[in-house]
């Protein structure tokens, strides 16, 4: 489905990525791990069109997204629930949704989505007309989960959801990515809490200061030694 | 002094209030959403006045279509400063975005000179004086009043229950989250600064029925403008209301207790002292 295809990208004079390459099928999930500043983040950006690549592709489907600006590939049916959160607190947890309902074709589904997501996602429904700066850290990670569902994606990428969460809470999201997960939505997820991620994703890349390392099965690599190396990056 | 007179001028003083708030939420609209100031933006309010006193008097049309000619006018003059002047510089540094915008405000006032010369022009309408509980009051500040009450209702509704005004009110709270969710910015600054723009063209239309055009127009509501957007918050729309009135009010029974120049003291005095004891606006954030 997403080919992220011998990518170089970067800021400024800086390079984040040195000829990265990456793959994730229909209906598989994926996780990017690595220490710090390996440039994983910059690795989702340049999936949803946030930062653009120097060289190398990017295909969905076999179509090129390279030069996409963020609004068009969010209409190609990708997601991005950034680093984090980025929910906008002032906006009532409702209007957060709608803003995740943006595109035309996602408007037209407004009632159906919502209720997926008020499902999944139950304490959202309680406090709908809350602002969603007033909600616990959890509860914004659900929301910015709930409210990128609302654009009805295929592909959905999740950059650290459990950052800054209590260990309790890591555990819950963790749950709920599952349950995400089992509705048949692709993911590619970056996480800190590795062992984690691994029993939830089908494969996994290590990322270490902007070059993949180590591809491989999670179930294969769920070993010390690579835990270790995603931890410290030796 | 009489109590019906005070009583009058602070009646008088909420009617002007209403069309301050207009002129003060478009220009904290444009604010908050592509965090430019507009420094020319009362200048658009004297080319909707313009608009409206040629298409009645050199042309002869009804005043209602008139006003809604205007409105369009200089919504479409909004869009047009947006697509020409900042939108390349979106990315300067803000001292350049302030010259820009302020190159705007010279050069509407030197064309408006040059192609009406300096002539004050007045509709010259014979609306009545009407007396409630022995105020007199002018037909055309109620009028103007109820108008700039609708355009902010309007602008109410618009922001919260529709999804790009739901979208501009996001964008201020996070720019890059927006393009996440799919809304082109380059569309958002589009309608925003057409909307500004609208609600310029409105202020025109209600202060044309009271007031006399000519260049320097802007001159008069434009500082006023500036201290209400500064005073009630840059970006607070609801800051800006409150500001609007406190100023009006100021304005309006200090000019019948002492005179029109010592209450513009006054009121520059006031916001003075409200910089200084809340930067951030009478009703703002804490960041």
């Amino acid at each position: 489905m997403l080919e992220v295809d011998r990518v170089t990208a970067g800021y400024g004079e800086f390079t984040a990525l040195w000829d990265v390459t990456l793959r994730v099928s229909a209906g598989e999930a994926v996780a990017v791990v690595g220490p710090n500043g390996a440039g994983k983040t910059t690795l989702m950006r340049i999936v949803s069109g946030l930062v653009p690549i120097r060289a190398g592709d990017l295909r969905l489907d076999g179509d090129s997204l390279k030069g996409r600006r963020a609004h068009e590939i969010v209409s190609r049916g990708i997601a991005h629930v950034p680093e984090g959160r980025r929910i906008f607190p002032r906006l009532t947890v409702e209007e957060n949704l709608k803003m995740g309902a943006f595109l035309p074709a996602a408007r037209r589904h407004y009632a159906e989505t919502a209720r997926r997501v008020w499902d999944l996602f139950p304490v959202l429904a309680e406090r709908r007309r809350q602002r969603a700066g007033t909600l616990s850290g959890g509860e914004q990670q659900m929301l910015a989960v709930g409210r990128a569902l609302m654009s009805r994606p295929r592909l959905i990428l999740l950059d650290e959801p459990s950052l800054g969460l209590a260990p309790v809470m890591v555990l819950r999201l963790f749950d709920l990515i599952r349950r995400v997960r089992e509705e048949g939505y692709t993911i590619l997820i970056v996480e800190q809490n590795v062992r984690q991620v691994l029993s939830l994703v089908d494969r996994a890349y290590l990322l270490e200061v902007g070059r993949i390392q180590v591809e491989g099965r999670a179930a294969d690599l769920a070993d010390q030694d690579f835990v270790r190396k995603a931890y410290v990056g030796i | 002094m009489d109590a019906v007179l005070i009583a009058e001028a602070a009646v008088n003083g909420i009617l002007l209030g209403g069309v301050l708030a207009l002129l003060a939420l478009g220009l904290n609209l444009i604010f908050g959403v592509v965090d430019i100031v507009w420094i020319a933006y009362v200048d658009l309010v004297m080319v909707g006045m313009y608009a409206v006193y040629w298409l009645v008097t050199a042309y002869g049309w009804p005043l209602p279509l008139a006003a809604v000619a205007a409105v369009a006018l200089v919504a479409v003059l909004g869009l047009l400063v947006h697509l020409l002047i900042i939108s390349p510089i979106l990315a300067s540094p803000p001292v350049n975005q302030l010259l820009a915008t302020g190159g705007l405000l010279f050069f509407l006032q030197a064309f408006a000179t040059f192609l009406w010369t300096t002539d004050h022009r007045s509709l010259r309408l014979a609306l009545p004086v009407v007396e409630v509980f022995g105020m007199y009051l002018s037909f055309a500040r109620l009028l103007a009043f109820t108008f700039a009450i609708l355009g902010m209702l309007g602008l109410y509704f618009f922001l919260t229950r529709t999804y790009i005004g739901t979208a501009i009110r996001a964008v201020s709270q996070d720019r890059e989250a927006i393009a996440l969710m799919g809304a082109d910015m380059r569309r958002v600054y589009l309608v925003t600064s057409a909307i500004g723009g609208g609600m310029a063209g409105l202020a025109g239309v209600l202060l044309i029925i009271q007031y006399s055009v000519h260049p320097h127009f802007g001159a008069t509501f434009g500082p006023i403008t500036f201290i209400i957007v500064v005073m009630g918050g840059l970006g607070n729309m609801f800051g800006a209301v409150v500001a609007s009135l406190v100023m009006s009010e100021v304005i309006s029974i200090g000019g019948i207790l002492a005179s029109t120049e010592m209450a513009y003291v006054v009121a520059f005095v006031i916001f003075i002292v409200s910089i200084f004891v809340r930067p951030e606006g009478i009703l703002g954030r804490r960041e």
